[in-house]
């Protein structure tokens, strides 16, 4: 884990209110796992005072990626971000997902945002691995296929592929997908990966899922992004112990 | 460095130098580990110990305020027994003052548990926590009551002969009177301020933004509210005083000793630069000798008011 002083590289426009930074982090980028997140301090001043947690998009030499939606004051002044500024990265923190292993096709299901980690996990896996990547949004506009690969979307105005959430677009694909073997990858926000949790858990399915939480430290000492075990005898932390969980370890 | 002597004496207690990182934002030392030096440090104070672990309250704990933080994790702790077994070992290895902070529900379930902690070597010190203010039985009603500040100093006082301090709450009307019971009673110092209660509400749900409704506010927007604090005890009681509340670099320190702290504490600052500690000793190293301070304990309580 470094804090490092990354300097901006670009900054695009992706979509209504999102947009993807890349920043030179040469210490960071060799080292970071896909799933893993950096917490980034925006300003250099007291104000706002967090840093804010963001999951590294993507990877290419020295430089990070992260993609990010106008949320309130820290993404908006990291969307005034210009060639040559500063942002300080502490990381990489958090467990990534589990993704080299014995299984055919990678489902991976994004709401949204929830797209952000994944062209890092897209790039890492092996090449004979299959890709079925399902992308929801409240319509078109929301859809941000950057770095993604064989894409399907679901919206819910109808605007744009299935008229409908993602995990329903899940449920309606699932026969063609589940005859090999098979691993999801679910992030999105809570309603949508509580309901992929739900069918994942009633049916079986092998699936990991990347959580979101508001925190402060990023790596353990804050205590403030418990989760509640699937045991529920103790809390875990998003940002140590996660933020990747098997769906099963945990109750969202 | 050479020329700097930053050794400080805290009722008896004495540190290589007065930055502590304060309790319940280090945890038990090994997260913080991995991104600064604890070796440089003055001490530690471990997250608050209780006779039994405590999972803590429900997310959403924490929430970002306007140059702060509100908290409410609620004493989430290993409890004793395997803070012993499975914490202590680890923060051993370390060459820092190791401060064990209590919090307890009871007078006697404090003394409990600086009975059991007492004979651990690397425990220098204890901070009896009579301020948290996010659980039922955290203390704060003690920290309101002086009686029950005085009893409960009288008795951890009377069953170890390790120093120990008082972290007092703010959220009281003359914290001074409360230092002075302290004093009474033996303690060997307070450390001023642990957080003050606030709140924040969603506009669109009309939700507490924390599930506890109410949390500790902490950083730097508390600052200039602790150093009154400490400056009100340090004009009427001659405890020493452990400063905490929002500092978040090296003038903040020397401004927290200026007022009456003869060291002081950092919390927030160390979740959003956790080598702030280090990087605060560079600074106080820098200061004392470019206005050619000896000792920085000379810097103690210095404050210039004309009448």
């Amino acid at each position: 884990m470094y804090i490092e002083k990354a300097f901006v590289e670009s900054l695009e426009k992706m979509g209504e209110d999102t947009f993807l930074i890349k920043v030179f982090s040469p210490a960071i980028s060799c080292i970071v796992k896909p799933g893993q997140f950096c917490n980034i301090k925006v300003s250099e001043n007291d104000y706002p005072l967090l840093r804010r947690p963001f999951s590294v998009c993507n990877v290419d030499g020295d430089y990070l990626f992260f993609l990010f939606d106008l949320h309130g004051i820290g993404t908006k002044l990291l969307s005034m971000k210009k060639n040559g500024d500063s942002i300080e990265l502490l990381g990489p923190l958090g467990k990534g997902f589990v993704y080299d292993d014995q299984y055919d096709t990678a489902v991976i299901v994004a709401g949204g945002l929830g797209a952000a980690p994944f062209p890092f996990l897209i790039k890492n896996m092996e090449p004979e691995k299959n890709i079925i990547t399902l992308l929801g949004g409240r319509s078109k506009n929301n859809l941000v296929t950057y770095g993604l690969k064989n894409v399907s979307a679901a919206t819910d105005d109808g605007s744009e592929g299935f008229n409908g959430n993602v995990v329903e677009l899940l449920k309606s694909r699932i026969g063609e997908i589940s005859s090999g073997k098979f691993r999801i990858f679910g992030c999105g926000p809570n309603p949508m990966l509580k309901a992929l949790q739900e069918y994942c858990i009633e049916n079986n399915f092998d699936c990991q899922i990347s959580v979101e939480c508001a925190m402060a430290c990023g790596f353990g000492i804050c205590q403030g992004c418990p989760i509640d075990s699937a045991e529920g005898v103790s809390y875990l932390l998003v940002c140590k112990d996660g933020p990747v969980f098997n769906a099963s370890q945990v109750k969202l | 460095m050479k020329n700097v002597d930053l050794s400080v004496n805290i009722g008896g207690l004495s540190l290589k130098n007065p930055i502590i990182l304060a309790s319940g934002t280090v945890g038990y030392g090994n997260e913080i580990a991995e991104f600064t030096n604890l070796n440089l440090l003055g001490g530690i104070v471990t997250k608050s110990l209780s006779l039994k672990p405590r999972k803590g309250n429900p997310p959403q704990r924490i929430v970002e305020t306007p140059s702060g933080m509100l908290n409410a994790i609620g004493l989430a702790n290993v409890g004793v027994e395997s803070f012993i077994k499975d914490k202590i070992p680890f923060l051993k290895a370390f060459d820092t003052t190791l401060i064990c902070n209590i919090a307890a529900s009871s007078v006697e379930e404090y003394v409990e548990c600086v009975d059991m902690l007492k004979n651990e070597d690397v425990i220098k010190a204890f901070e009896i926590n009579v301020s948290c203010p996010n659980v039922q039985e955290g203390g704060l009603e003690f920290g309101n009551d002086l009686n029950a500040v005085g009893r409960i100093t009288d008795k951890v006082k009377s069953s170890t002969r390790k120093p120990v301090f008082i972290k007092l709450s703010p959220n009281v009307s003359r914290i001074s009177d409360f230092a002075k019971v302290v004093k009474e009673n033996g303690g060997n110092a307070v450390s001023a301020i642990n957080t003050l209660v606030g709140t924040s509400f969603d506009i669109y749900t009309r939700k507490p933004k924390i599930k506890n409704i109410t949390g500790g506010l902490s950083g730097p927007a508390i600052r200039p509210v602790a150093l009154a604090k400490v400056l009100e005890i340090k004009r009427n009681s001659d405890i020493p005083i452990i400063g905490i509340g929002g500092i978040m670099n090296w003038k903040d320190a020397v401004e927290m000793m200026i007022v009456g702290a003869s060291a002081f504490q950092i919390g927030t600052v160390n979740f959003i630069n956790p080598n702030a500690g280090v990087e605060i000793l560079n600074g106080l190293i820098s200061y004392c000798e470019n206005n050619k301070i000896k000792n920085i304990s000379e810097l103690t309580g210095t404050f210039q008011i004309r009448d």
